[in-house]
């Protein structure tokens, strides 16, 4: 065993744990940070892989971006576990269903000698300057440009989909405009007056 | 170096010694970087109170001195506060989450010393030189937030709470900002590695600096870093009028001097990361001869103390901004100029060679 194996086992154990943990802690916030770790521990076995560019941004986007969100509602939330559980049995099939197949494609790639794996080369090992995220901005505005323009078309109109549902056009609020507000002049709001002194009865 | 490479591979074996080698120097520079790091975040509490009052017409510290000497008056203010913090009670309250409440100055303060990994001081010195420098440096600084989300539910206080929450909400908007002005820093360099950032905006003079193609990047990236390090004017997370300290009212001792110490941990880092990015890093203003004879790391550290000073000088200028104006300036302005900024300067990299030649841009497009 050398140190890359050490590596290697080290964050897969703390991956597995800590995937554990998402599952079956009472506590949703627990269960959310332990989701972190388990983005970190993979970011670590993806760095393992040469692969540092995707493994930077799983930590900045999930971890810096989409799990803030996630902690930020689960923490606002005031969790009845007993309304959680009322559903379990009706929902069952479906959960099984997906851990079916979930358990499938774990199977079909620990058994790729079945699959025909031997016909793909092994991916050679490169240096240390080697740039993983120039090579992968090339693919993806040359090879694959059309692919990733349309994700690209998707993410937005999802966003615009996402913002219309939740956006209410309300008639009753009375928001500042603070275009308007920067631009006031003192003379637009200020009167000075001058009032003779009276004098005393 | 050798000798101890070769001591280390005869204690631990010839497979093992390797590693463990290069483990130990590691450990050994970032012991180099991280304590004079600690000394600067110290000193800076006390610049900043000495600034700052000297802009209020006041004195500031001047009591507490080293051994007595007079002309060290207040000099020692800063390790005064040290001890003080460190012999007082951490207490805990009784409704917060004892476990998580402590991890949580822990999670602040580990972002912010591990993004110094791949700071280049000069060609040479740093500590780890990848080619992905720059995302992993807006990795880990998007992980600071954890700590004052963490900290405002283990506090199990309203207060705390709201101000976690504020926080939340301010940095997930800023970060967007200040990525799109570092994506603009990449398009120049065509490198994520912050040492070919430096290297891009070699030449003669300061004009070759990207503070002068992207300035308005420069604005929004230092003002995006402001709000990111929850200073004044963006310290709404803290408000004291509103929400008495926000998501460190139940702080106290140790527990409360490590949010303190990452915060200005984080201010040196965004200085420093906007000297690296922004005002050439190690290069001198001028390559002509008493200037380019000043070792590099000296233009840095002053590139670092110049935006420092900043930071202070908008605390004792501004007043503290309303919260619907802040993410109106994150949202519907910084995000608009950058992604204008980006699209403007795609058009320019694309210009053809003989245009790239005319004065001004033969400067930057190389």
């Amino acid at each position: 065993m050398n140190f890359q194996d050490f590596l290697f086992y080290f964050f897969s154990g703390i991956l597995v744990l800590s995937a554990l943990g998402v599952i079956t802690l009472r506590n949703p916030v627990y269960a959310a940070l332990l989701l972190v770790l388990a983005f970190f521990s993979s970011a670590g076995i993806w760095l393992l892989l040469e692969a540092e560019f995707l493994a930077i941004t799983l930590v900045l986007v999930y971890v810096g971006a989409v799990m803030v969100l996630f902690l930020f509602v689960v923490m606002m939330l005031d969790i009845n576990l007993e309304q959680l559980r009322e559903g379990f049995w009706k929902w069952f099939p479906f959960g099984a269903l997906l851990s079916l197949v979930l358990a499938i494609e774990i199977g079909m790639v620990l058994m790729g000698k079945q699959f025909n794996l031997d016909n793909m080369p092994a991916p050679q090992p490169h240096g240390a300057d080697y740039s993983n995220t120039k090579e992968l901005g090339r693919l993806i505005y040359t090879e694959y440009v059309y692919a990733f323009e349309l994700a690209a078309v998707i993410l937005l109109v999802a966003m615009v989909a996402a913002i219309a549902l939740t956006l209410r056009y309300r008639t009753d609020k009375r928001s500042p405009d603070p275009s308007k507000q920067v631009t006031v002049k003192r003379e637009d709001r200020l009167r000075i007056i001058s009032i003779p002194s009276e004098s005393k009865e | 170096m050798d000798y101890t490479q070769q001591l280390f591979e005869q204690i631990f074996g010839s497979e093992w010694g390797m590693t463990v080698f290069i483990l130990a120097k590691n450990l050994f520079y970032i012991f180099v970087i991280v304590v004079p790091l600690l000394l600067a975040v110290a000193y800076l509490t006390f610049a900043e109170r000495k600034i700052i009052a000297y802009m209020q017409i006041r004195v500031g510290p001047n009591r507490v001195t080293f051994f007595g000497i007079p002309w060290l008056r207040g000099w020692g203010q800063p390790i005064a506060d040290a001890v003080k913090a460190i012999m007082k009670e951490i207490i805990i309250p009784t409704g917060a989450n004892k476990f998580l409440f402590l991890l949580a100055p822990i999670l602040t303060i580990a972002p912010a010393l591990a993004a110094w990994a791949v700071v280049p001081f000069s060609p040479e010195l740093v500590l780890a030189d990848i080619n992905a420098g720059l995302l992993y440096i807006l990795a880990m600084t998007s992980l600071g937030v954890y700590g004052v989300i963490i900290a405002g539910w283990a506090s199990n206080s309203k207060y705390a709470f709201l101000g976690s929450m504020r926080s939340a909400a301010q940095l997930v908007s800023y970060e967007l900002a200040m990525g799109f002005a570092l994506v603009c820093v990449l398009m120049m360099a065509e490198s994520l590695n912050l040492g070919d950032i430096v290297k891009g905006q070699q030449g003669d003079s300061l004009l070759n600096w990207y503070l002068i193609p992207l300035f308005p990047m420069f604005l929004v990236y230092f003002i995006s870093g402001v709000a990111e390090t929850n200073r004044a004017p963006f310290d709404v997370a803290e408000g004291e009028s509103e929400i008495v300290a926000g998501f460190h009212v139940d702080y106290s001792g140790m527990a409360f001097t490590v949010f303190f110490l990452a915060e200005y941990a984080n201010m040196i880092l965004v200085a420093t990361l906007t000297s690296i990015m922004f005002l050439g890093g190690w290069l001198p203003p001028l390559n002509i001869a008493p200037f380019n004879l000043i070792p590099g790391i000296v233009w840095l550290l002053m590139k670092i103390a110049f935006m420092l000073f900043f930071f202070l000088w908008f605390r004792a200028t501004f007043p503290r901004y309303r919260y619907d104006q802040i993410m109106r300036l994150g949202w519907k302005i910084f995000i608009p100029i950058t992604l204008i900024w980006i699209v403007l300067l795609g058009i320019l990299l694309q210009l053809p060679e003989s245009s790239k030649e005319l004065f001004p841009l033969n400067l930057w497009f190389k």
